[in-house]
Order: C-alpha cells, then sequence, then structure tokens
C-alpha cells in the first residue's frame, strides 16, 4: 500500500509540471482510448436518441446528466486500484447478495416485475451484480490454479448460479442471463478445457429444455414470435417486424436524421429504449449502425488490449470479463432488434435511454482504466 | 495474501489468457459479423420491399367529402344551401371521464340529458381519435358560453364545418325534403367509396331523389398517419415527399326546381293551423309550382341533428309534421272528379247535354230502400250535366252511374291519371286507387266481397267508396282537364346545373297519353261548367270567384271520413273535429289559356267550396299577378 501511494505520488509530481491534457488524463488515471472511443459512442447515442424520443430536449437533457453521472463513476472506480477492488470483491458480492434477497421479498414492482428498491433512490441490485459476479469469478481464480479445476469450476458454478437464479426469478431474464455470460467469459478467459466447455454445451440443450418449462408466458411468446413473426403482426410480432421494416427501409445512408417515419410516427415500439438501434439503422442506413458498431468494437479491442496487458490474473480476468460481456450487450440487443433473438429486455449500451445500467458500463470501463493505469506498479 | 503464489506460472498463464482472448475476439468477430450479415440483408437486398412496407405504413388516403349541391326555386332563390356552422366535438381519447363530461355539459343546456347514454356509447365505439358530434350547429350564446367555460372541458371543443341550410325553413319541408346523418341502412344503398368521408345524405324528397346529382364526387388526398392512425400535421418534413397526388372533390350538381318560393309561401301560411296539402301545377309542361303539405316541420333539425326528445315529438305528434300529405296522403276524391265522370258519360253516351235529372235530396235504387243522399238535404230540383257540375247535384251522378257503369269509369278517371302514380320525381309516392270490378276479384278474399255491386257504383260516381287519390293525382287530373285532355308527366326539377361549367341540363315537359275524348263540344260544355263552378251565378265556389279579375274553373270536393248512418241527423258541431268531411278543391286559371291549375285538400275541413277554394284561389291569384305580393 505505501509502495502504491509513493509510485502514485511520483507519477502526479513527473505529470504536474507538464500541465497537458495527457499530463491530466494520466494523473486522474484515464485511458485516453478508451475515453475517447466511449464518449463517440455516448455523443452519436445522443443524437439517435434526440430524435427517436420525438425530438423532446427534455429527456435529452436528462440522458445527458445520467451519462455525466456515470462518466464521474467511471473517474472513481479508475482512481480504485485492483488490488483494492480485489480486497473488497468478496464483501462487495456477499453485499449484493443481501440486496437481491431483499429485492425478491420487500422490492418495488415495476412493469410486472420487481426489480427495484427504493433507499431514498431507486436501483437496481442485479445492476450491482453485473460487476460483482466477474469480480467474484475472478477473485476465486486469482491465486488458484490455472487452467481451473474440476472441483474449483464447480464452486465457481455455484457463485454464478445463486445471483443468476435470484435475477431470474424477479423475473428478469435478459439481465440474469448477461450475469451468467460475464461469469462463464471469466472461466472461458481463465483457460477452461474447451473439450468440458463443449460438454456443457451439448448438456446445455436438455436443460434448454427444462429451462424452457421455467419460462414466463411472455418470455416463451418472445421466442416463438422469433420463429415466426408474421403469425401475429398486430400482437406479438409487432416489434420485430416494425423494427425490420425501420432498419431496412433505412437502407444504405438512412432516410436523414429526425426523418424517420417509422420511429416519429409511433410505428416502432420501445423506440428511445430497447429498440433506438432500429431508428439507428432507419435514420442513418447501413453507414450508420456500421459506424456505430465500429466504435463498439474499438471499444471491446481496447480492454482485450487492457486485459493482455494486466499484470495479475484479477485484473487480467475482469478486465477480459468486462470487455467481452460489453459485446455480449451490443450482440443480444443488435440481434433481438434485427431478428436474430428472441426479444430479451437488454438495452443498447450507452445508447438506449436509461440510469442505472449506464453507471454500471461506466464503472466496469472505470475497472478497466484502473487496471491499465495501476499495471506498472505491479511485479514482473 | 502474496500476490506470488507458489503453484502459478505468470508467463504460461499469461499466453494461455491470450490464447483466450484471440479465441473470443474470433467468436466476437463471429457474432457481430452475423449481425453485419443481417443488417446488409435487411437494408441492402431486402431494402425496396421495407422501403415500400414504411410507405405503406405511414401513407393513408382519406376521402374529401364533395360539396353538396345547391337547390334553387325557379327565379334562382336559394332553397337549401351550405352554411359554415360550429359544432361541438368530443374527443374520448382525451377526455378522462366522458359520463361526468357529458353530464356536465348537460348542465349548462348544450346538450340534452337525454341524450348522454347516446353519445357515451359512441364514444365508447370507435377510433378513439376521432371525435364525436355532440351537436351540429352551436348557437352564437351557446359559442360564446361555451368559450368561457372551456378550459372545464377538455377533449370539447368546437369545429366550423359545412351544414346544409334552408333558409325556408317549413316552407319546402316535404318538397325539397331534407339531409341526415347516414345510417347504416344508407350505409348498405350507398355506394361505400363514393360516400367515404361524407356525413350526411338525402333522406327524403328531392334531397334523396337526387341525390346521385348533388352530391357530387369524392376527392382523395394522401395523408401521413402515425401508427394509430392519426393524422400528422404536413410540415415542410421530407416526410411528405413521393406522396401520390390528391384529387380534388367534384361539387354535387345544383338544381332549379319548377318550385316558386312566393306560391310556396301563400300555400303553407293558407294552410296554417290546418292539415292539408296543396299542388300547383303548370297544366303546359307539368312543372310543379308549389307543393306543400301541413303541418311541415324545419328540415334543418334532421341537417343540424336534433335531440331525441325533438324527433320523438315530431314522431308523436297526432298531426303528423313528418307525413307528406302531397304525394303521399290518399283521400277520397268526392265531386272532384264529377268533371271526369261528365266526360267519360258524354263519351260513352251514359247521357247527354239535355238530359235532366229531379234531384229530391237523395237516391235510391231499384228494389233497395237504402238512400244514397244528395250534400243538399232538400234537393237541387231539376239539373242538367251543366247544373250537375256547377252545383255539385249528387243525385244526378247517381242516377247516370248506373248507366256509365264501374268499368267505363275506371276507363277513363285511369286516363286522367287517378289510380296510378304520376311518376313525378320525389320518392315515395303513392298511386292512390280506383276501383273496378277486376281489382275487387284480385284484392278481396271472401267470394261476398269479390262481388262488384250496384251500390258501389253509386258512392263511386261522387268520388267516395274504395276510390283514392292523393293531391298530387287530383292536380294532375286537373291539369289534363285544363289541356283538354292533354297530359303532362308533373316533375319538381327544372333543371340540374353543372356548377363547374354552369351548364344547365333541363328537365323539358314529358307528355303522357292523351285522354281519349276528343269532342271538343264535350270539353266545351263540362269546363264551362266549371267555370261556373267559381264565377257562374249558381257555382259551389262562386263566393270565391266573384270579382275576380281573371276568367277561372274550378270543382269542389267533399269526401267523407266516417259514413253517416241512415237517417241520423248531420250535425257538424258535434262530429269531432277529426271526424268531420276532407274539404277538396280543384281549379285552374285563366280559363281561356290555362297556365296554373291547383289541388286543394283540408283535412276535416268540411267545406271544400268555402275552406279549400279561398286556398286555391289565393295561389293562382299570385301567380298571375294579382297577389298580394304582387299588388302591394
Amino acid at each position: 500500500m505505501l509502495r502504491l501511494s509513493e509510485t502514485q505520488r511520483m507519477l502526479t509530481h513527473k505529470a504536474a509540471p507538464l500541465r497537458t491534457f495527457s499530463g491530466l488524463i494520466h494523473g486522474l488515471n484515464i485511458d485516453g482510448p478508451l475515453l475517447g472511443g466511449l464518449l463517440l459512442i455516448c455523443i452519436f447515442g445522443l443524437f439517435v436518441l434526440y430524435s427517436a424520443a420525438g425530438e423532446n430536449a427534455s429527456l435529452l437533457i436528462n440522458q445527458a446528466v445520467r451519462l455525466g453521472v456515470a462518466l464521474i463513476a467511471m473517474l472513481i472506480v479508475a482512481q480504485l486500484p485492483p488490488d483494492f477492488l480485489r480486497r473488497w470483491t468478496p464483501w462487495g458480492y456477499v453485499a449484493g447478495l443481501l440486496l437481491l434477497v431483499l429485492v425478491l421479498t420487500r422490492g418495488d414492482v415495476g412493469q410486472g416485475a420487481q426489480r427495484w428498491l427504493d433507499f431514498g433512490i431507486r436501483f437496481q441490485p442485479s445492476e450491482a451484480m453485473k460487476l460483482a459476479v466477474p469480480m467474484m469469478t475472478a477473485w476465486f481464480l486469482h491465486d488458484r490454479q490455472i487452467p481451473p479445476r474440476i472441483g474449483h469450476l464447480a464452486i465457481i458454478a455455484v457463485l454464478i448460479a445463486v445471483p443468476t437464479i435470484m435475477i431470474a426469478r424477479q423475473p428478469d431474464l435478459g439481465t440474469s442471463l448477461l450475469i451468467a455470460a460475464s461469469g462463464i467469459i471469466v472461466i472461458i478467459l481463465a483457460g477452461m478445457s474447451l473439450r468440458l466447455m463443449f460438454g456443457l454445451g451439448v448438456l446445455a440443450i436438455p436443460g434448454a429444455l427444462v429451462l424452457w418449462n421455467f419460462m414466463q408466458d411472455y418470455q416463451k411468446q418472445r421466442v416463438l414470435t422469433l420463429l415466426n413473426p408474421d403469425s401475429d403482426p398486430l400482437g406479438a410480432g409487432y416489434n420485430i417486424i416494425q423494427s425490420k421494416i425501420a432498419i431496412g427501409s433505412g437502407g444504405l445512408f438512412g432516410k436523414g436524421w429526425t426523418n424517420g417515419s417509422q420511429a416519429h410516427l409511433e410505428f416502432l415500439p420501445e423506440r428511445h429504449t430497447d429498440f433506438i438501434f432500429a431508428v439507428l439503422g432507419e435514420e442513418f442506413g447501413l453507414f450508420g449502425v456500421l459506424s456505430l458498431l465500429g466504435l463498439y468494437m474499438f471499444v471491446i479491442g481496447r480492454g482485450l488490449y487492457i486485459a493482455v496487458q494486466a499484470h495479475d490474473t484479477y485484473s487480467r480476468l475482469l478486465a477480459g470479463s468486462i470487455s467481452l460481456t460489453f459485446l455480449v450487450y451490443v450482440f443480444v440487443n443488435t440481434a433481438m432488434v434485427t431478428g436474430l433473438v428472441p426479444v430479451v429486455g437488454v438495452p443498447l449500451p450507452l445508447v438506449s435511454f436509461g440510469g442505472t445500467s449506464m453507471v454500471t458500463l461506466m464503472a466496469g470501463f472505470g475497472i478497466l482504466m484502473s487496471v491499465h493505469s495501476h499495471r506498472k506498479l505491479l511485479p514482473h | 495474501m502474496s500476490l506470488l503464489s507458489p503453484i502459478k506460472d505468470h508467463h504460461s498463464e499469461r499466453r494461455l489468457f491470450i490464447g483466450r482472448a484471440i479465441l473470443a475476439s474470433v467468436v466476437s468477430f463471429f457474432l457481430l459479423g452475423t449481425v453485419i450479415a443481417r443488417l446488409v440483408q435487411l437494408q441492402v437486398f431486402d431494402h425496396e420491399l421495407f422501403a415500400e412496407k414504411s410507405q405503406g405504413n405511414r401513407v393513408r388516403i382519406e376521402a374529401v367529402p364533395p360539396i353538396r349541391g345547391l337547390i334553387f326555386d325557379r327565379k334562382g332563390r336559394v332553397i337549401a344551401e351550405n352554411l359554415p356552422a360550429y359544432q361541438l366535438e368530443l374527443i374520448p381519447e382525451q377526455v378522462d371521464d366522458i359520463n361526468d363530461t357529458l353530464i356536465r355539459l348537460a348542465a349548462i343546456n348544450l346538450i340534452e340529458r337525454d341524450d348522454i347514454p347516446r353519445f357515451a356509447a359512441l364514444s365508447q365505439s370507435g377510433q378513439r381519435f376521432k371525435p364525436v358530434t355532440l351537436k351540429f350547429r352551436l348557437t352564437d350564446e351557446e359559442i360564446a358560453n361555451f368559450a368561457i367555460q372551456r378550459p372545464r372541458f377538455p377533449g370539447v371543443d368546437f369545429r366550423p364545418r359545412l351544414v346544409r341550410h334552408y333558409p325556408n325553413g317549413e316552407l319546402f319541408a316535404h318538397a325539397v325534403g331534407y339531409v341526415g346523418a347516414l345510417d347504416t341502412g344508407d350505409m348498405q344503398r350507398l355506394d361505400s367509396a363514393r360516400y367515404a368521408g361524407t356525413s350526411h345524405t338525402g333522406k327524403t324528397g328531392i334531397e334523396s331523389s337526387f341525390e346521385n346529382d348533388l352530391h357530387g364526387d369524392v376527392g382523395f388526398r394522401h395523408l401521413i398517419t402515425n401508427a394509430r392512425g392519426r393524422q400528422v400535421p404536413a410540415n415542410s418534413s421530407e416526410l411528405l415527399d413521393s406522396l401520390p397526388m390528391d384529387e380534388t372533390p367534384g361539387p354535387g350538381a345544383n338544381i332549379y326546381l319548377s318550385l316558386d318560393l312566393n306560391l310556396q309561401k301563400i300555400a303553407y301560411n293558407a294552410l296554417e293551423g290546418r292539415r292539408g296539402a296543396v299542388v300547383a301545377l303548370d297544366p303546359t309542361t307539368g312543372e310543379i309550382l308549389a307543393l306543400v303539405s301541413a303541418p311541415a316541420f324545419d328540415p334543418n333539425l334532421f341537417a343540424v341533428g336534433m335531440s331525441t326528445g325533438q324527433y320523438r315529438d315530431l314522431q308523436d305528434n297526432l298531426d303528423r309534421p313528418l307525413f307528406n300529405r302531397a304525394v303521399r296522403g290518399t283521400y277520397p276524391p268526392g265531386s272532384t272528379i264529377k268533371p271526369m265522370l261528365a266526360l267519360a258519360a258524354l263519351e260513352s253516351n251514359a247521357t247527354n247535354l239535355t238530359r235532366k235529372s229531379v234531384c229530391i235530396g237523395y237516391f235510391q235504387l231499384q228494389g233497395d230502400d237504402h238512400r244514397y243522399r244528395d250534400w243538399k238535404p232538400e234537393g237541387h230540383g231539376p239539373v242538367d250535366l251543366h247544373d250537375a257540375i256547377a252545383q255539385s247535384c249528387d243525385v244526378y251522378f247517381y242516377e247516370m252511374s248506373g248507366v256509365l257503369g264501374i268499368d267505363n269509369m275506371h276507363k277513363y278517371l285511369t286516363q286522367f291519371g287517378l289510380g296510378s302514380a304520376t311518376g313525378v320525381d320525389v320518392l315515395g309516392e303513392r298511386p292512390g286507387l280506383v276501383p273496378s270490378r277486376e281489382w275487387k276479384r284480385n284484392n278481396f278474399r271472401d267470394r261476398d266481397d269479390k262481388r262488384w255491386y250496384h251500390g258501389e257504383t253509386v258512392i263511386a260516381s261522387i268520388g267516395q267508396g274504395f276510390m283514392l287519390a292523393t293531391p298530387l293525382q287530383l292536380a294532375s287530373a286537373v291539369s289534363t282537364l285544363a289541356m283538354r285532355g292533354s297530359r303532362f308527366q308533373p316533375h319538381l326539377v327544372a333543371a340540374v346545373e353543372d356548377p363547374l361549367s354552369g351548364e344547365r341540363d333541363l328537365v323539358g315537359p314529358r307528355r303522357l297519353a292523351d285522354v281519349e275524348i276528343d269532342n271538343e263540344f264535350y270539353w266545351d260544355n263540362v269546363l264551362e261548367a266549371m267555370h261556373d263552378v267559381m264565377q257562374g251565378p249558381s257555382g259551389t265556389a262562386r263566393a270565391v270567384g266573384f270579382g275576380a279579375p281573371y276568367e277561372m274553373a274550378g270543382k269542389s270536393g267533399t269526401a267523407q271520413v266516417v259514413s253517416i248512418a241512415q237517417d241520423e241527423e248531420y250535425d257538424e258541431e258535434e262530429i269531432a273535429e277529426r271526424l268531420r268531411d276532407h274539404a277538396l278543391f280543384i281549379a285552374f286559371a285563366p280559363f281561356d289559356d290555362p297556365r296554373i291549375a291547383v289541388a286543394v285538400i283540408v283535412e276535416n275541413g268540411s267545406s271544400g267550396s268555402s275552406v279549400a277554394a279561398p286556398i286555391a284561389k289565393a295561389i293562382m291569384d299570385e301567380y298571375l299577378g294579382y297577389g298580394d305580393a304582387a299588388t302591394q
């Protein structure tokens, strides 16, 4: 700890006389390329959101404030050294589980699901678990043998499954799947035997059938709708049909900003939240969606680079998981909006309107920055 | 906890991690590649399909109703027009509590309490953003009153639109008819494409029979609509690009009636407080100059929409103001058929101009002690055919009827147009009835009833019994008398005008088969007798024709509503008003050059010559330029 703060002081000292932007960035433990990519996504997202929300300025300001809060959260997290995070990981995980128990017993019901806790400010404990689960998995593997042994994998499976099932019961299938994915990504990155993974994948097929029985009717409906959206064009299939029309009618260069008829004439449901990608596709065309996907890929690539550069197991696994989970977000949302996977309530990261998930995402990127900026302090 | 765990090999661990990171990157590229391939499929290969779907999603074709044609009288005075009016509307989706809003609107007298359930049901059916009209025309006071209270009624507002207006109110209620809101029956009958966007259609009279001309052709415009089908205001937005061309509606044709506003006024005012009908024709063309049925109603009530209570009052009114007596009312024609029967009798040698009957006040058939009474209990004394018409002696016709026979009566009366619809250009006309042996055979069930009795011929000779005629038929018949057997189909519409080019399609006289009596001598004598009815020394209506500046001819009639039992004293005072005889009168003028023929019926008016005749005279005065309006 002493060594750490000494070096930090030294770094600050070296940077201060420069009084340059890069100096400031180093001083705040910020990774410039990552921040640049994220800011571009956010700005692009705000443009799309302005149009998607019917040119509603107050909603735009609301989102900008949320982004600001999320960026501040990112900055704060970036200041926390990976060791510090690692030490507090088990406590955070346990606290998260307790909050989930609270949600299930006395949480607020919103839109037919129990997801919220109200401590003066309302928040979803499942959001905190998005970070707590990969952190806990990485913590567990940190001083154990890599690749992990079967016994360890079993313990990790429990660590992942408990919060996943609790969140699935809220019910919030989308979030629970993302949380499970973030944990599984950690063990894959940790070198879990690929043969074992495929074996489990084969076992997952009967598992999916069991899952089907546990699914709520609306979730089953979503899967069925994906398979044949035209079966019920004004009911469950409506979202997918309208979003495909929006994207398809956008063509190569789109109908132009704020000129998307599908969005502006309210044909497209959930247009400023889960289906905002369709608005982007309609108004900016293939050119627009590829630009955004390019930005996402840059951010993910930078994240993986940071993970590879990391100096200890915990940082490496965590950074890799955060980056790849972000990819899962992007994939699930865009695949859902284009009708490739069932509609699960996953927002388009940093672009969809909404608060809590943005703070979590940015906090995750804060961890990446922390991992990157603190790495020189660790021994080889 | 040491960072350097003894079992850890950091280099191999890092290599393993890099391997997995590369694997993850490959999988990521594959996943995102799938999405990108999908995007290319949607946005490049299927772009046209989706672009079309998107267009179909948002463009809605809305019908633009045409402006209904105007109706004018023969002198170009407006009878039916379209006026802008403010209507009160409620938009269901903008109202939180529809019932409460309606109750509060009733409390400030904008709607009637009785109508609340109807409006509530209307608001619940149909699309929530489509306005429900609560009141079609607001008065200035109502607009002012509502304007103050508007904040209390979110979702309720007034909006201008064109409302059919009949500036002369009741005057043309039965001739021109009215428009009313389209109902389900209309929807089935009318071409739904042509009526898309139209709210009202002609229900009766000319408004109904010339609906096809008056309505015009629907136009279309293309609207941008949102997912709920509501129109999005068209601004400079690029959304409007590539919309198909709109089609402007073709206005309805204007109609010029042969009716004369002044004659309608005189006729309607003369019938004030009575039940009856007046029909005046130009005998040389068949043009109807006046067609009035009284009492009438204000057709604006239908065009504007009336409350349930108002409609019930009209429906339940004992005087039946909605009933068009002029073309649908069938009455025993009474003595008005005597000139026609006289001609028939002369033509078929059932009588001659010199033969006389001695009228003792009643007539009896041989071997029957039933007395067929004359209207004059003490009798007319010896009368010839001329006197029998001028004084309306019933006994002369009773006697003659046996020789003439019912079949001859039927033959000639039918030639005058009685017993069949005239084919006038308003709908709903009744054919009336001229009985015959054949008719009786076909229309009765019992064998005794199927037989034709001699006594029935007797009463038929004074237009009683089974015989029925409409006022329009009587007007047409007296026109035929005036024209000495030449007949023209009566019609109300004189011209149909194309509103854009101003070209008028004139409705010419349509000649019908002549009455088959060619002997001018017969016509001279019978018409002379009709002249003397009004202007002879002993004519029944001489009081009416006395001192007139022109020559005229006429015939009174009295139709029994109830039959009077044998030997019963007939006391008018004691008979309830509604059981009194109907008063009829037919007339034409000028005598030598007939230009107008009139039929008047006053229900329960008792006396044709003293109640109905003055009305006929007033109309002829006006038309020939001797009326109050003309002399003042």
